[in-house]
């Protein structure tokens, strides 16, 4: 089960308070999340990724493990951490004025 | 109301005396419009975008009480293409927010919506899905036009009530267009248009156009405010003619026309475009009665000193009460009404998040 934290916009529009949980088969990367992710709350998409790209919208960060994974191909396998539910992704948005 | 940190929705009796605030919807949202369908007036549309997770389109069927979210994928037409960016080369197309959406006069689940990098896209099914009309944005100047500092927006759609396939958009900076087919083919309406600011300045396009309005009645007579000048075409955009007049400087953003009186428009006169601000530092809006030419301020009740907010383009509305209200929000956070055609003025609310735009349903 993979953990996911989002931020606090995001949890408004998905309905949902605390932690997120997601059935994600392996291989656990920051692209099968999102999928889940998009699939379980479909009114996430376009919020975190470009709807036809797939691109990182440039304001939002992923954190896992105290690292940044944001610069991370999508592709690649997330740590075993995440992938076995014992830390959360973070989907951050980043500090910026406004 | 669209503000820069949500939605508000005020609320008064025939009297428009005492009004109720409610808010803010979507809170911390850039929500940039909101529009009730004419059909069905519980049908809301509202453009909600952030730059941290971007657009969504929220649709409520009860009046704005409860809002769904809806489709928010606004893909272009086909390969999109470049258009000049601000220092002249190529810049591809990019989606970045709805800054308008206009409901159908006929089908409530027809809703068109103005976007930025320009183009235009119309739902048929309540917003569930969004298809570009690209015959616009492949209009043959599409290379040419260029953003405002306000970047590249579709900004104002007019509905002709007397031809369902006759609309008229603006955008800046590129100019008024026109459909006469439903949206399939678009003509520039630029024919007048003197912009000192571009190197032709009777340009087909590339002119900065802030803001259109029509009355119902008469769907061929067009009011503008340009950047500079505020501008009449009495044949559908084919030709225009300046009517700027007496007023003080003839920048601005906002216009409007009176709801009974198809030659009473409204304007709201800011100092420069270098100066977004009303000039003396008083706060007028301009009304002419005669289709331009020949305005008079009218600023009672509105603050006449130590002025310096602004009026975005889509921030005034007119309600359709046998006494026409007139209403306006600016930068400040102010929104101001008045039940009197604008002879009279007073604030609705004084300190909300800078309005970017400002809709009124008149109901029964």
């Amino acid at each position: 089960m993979i953990r996911l934290q989002l931020p606090a916009h995001l949890r408004t529009l998905a309905q949902v308070s605390g932690e997120v949980t997601l059935d994600v088969a392996a291989p656990v990367t920051l692209a099968s999340i999102l999928d889940a992710l998009e699939a379980r709350y479909p009114t996430l998409q376009g919020t975190i990724r470009d709807h036809v790209t797939k691109k990182r919208r440039p304001f939002v960060r992923f954190f896992a493990c105290q690292e940044d994974l944001s610069h991370e191909a999508t592709d690649a396998l997330l740590p075993t951490a995440v992938a076995e539910g014992s830390e959360p992704l973070l989907i951050v948005g980043a500090i910026a004025g406004g | 109301m669209g503000t820069k940190k949500g939605a508000f929705v005020l609320t008064a009796d025939g009297k428009r005396e005492k009004w109720d605030v409610s808010g803010p919807h979507f809170g911390g949202w850039e929500i940039y419009h909101v529009k009730g369908s004419p059909v069905d007036p519980n049908r809301l549309y509202a453009s909600q975008s952030s730059g941290w997770f971007g657009q969504l389109i929220q649709r409520s069927d009860d009046g704005g009480k409860t809002w769904e979210p809806v489709d928010n994928k606004f893909v272009y037409d086909g390969v999109p293409g470049t258009h000049q960016w601000y220092d002249g080369t190529p810049h591809p197309w990019e989606f970045k927010r709805v800054w308008h959406l206009e409901p159908s006069l006929t089908d409530v689940d027809t809703v068109y919506a103005g976007v930025e990098d320009a183009a235009l896209f119309r739902s048929t099914d309540g917003a569930k899905s969004w298809h570009e009309l690209s015959g616009l944005r492949g209009h043959g100047t599409g290379p040419a036009w260029a953003p405002g500092a306000g970047g590249m927006c579709l900004h104002t759609i007019i509905l002709d009530p007397k031809d369902p396939k006759r609309i008229f958009i603006a955008i800046s900076a590129a100019g008024a267009f026109r459909t006469d087919d439903g949206g399939q083919t678009w003509l520039p309406i630029n024919r007048g248009l003197i912009s000192n600011h571009i190197p032709d300045p009777n340009a087909e396009v590339g002119h900065c156009v802030h803001h259109v309005a029509m009355h119902p009645a008469q769907p061929n007579r067009l009011f503008m405010q340009k950047h500079w000048d505020v501008m009449r075409s009495d044949d559908a955009g084919d030709n225009w003619q300046e009517v700027s007049g007496n007023l003080p400087t003839d920048f601005g953003f906002v216009i409007d026309v009176h709801a009974h009186e198809p030659d009473t428009i409204y304007v709201v006169p800011i100092k420069s475009d270098s100066e977004h601000y009303p000039p003396e530092a008083k706060l007028r809006v301009y009304r002419s009665r005669s289709g331009g030419h020949e305005w008079e301020a009218l600023g009672k009740g509105l603050p006449q000193s130590d002025c310096y907010v602004n009026v975005l383009r889509d921030a005034m509305s007119v309600d359709s009460l046998d006494s026409c209200g007139v209403y306006f929000g600016t930068t400040g956070g102010q929104v101001y009404a008045s039940p009197d055609s604008g002879d009279n003025w007073a604030p609705i609310v004084r300190d909300l998040p800078a309005v970017l735009s400002v809709e009124v349903q008149t109901l029964a």
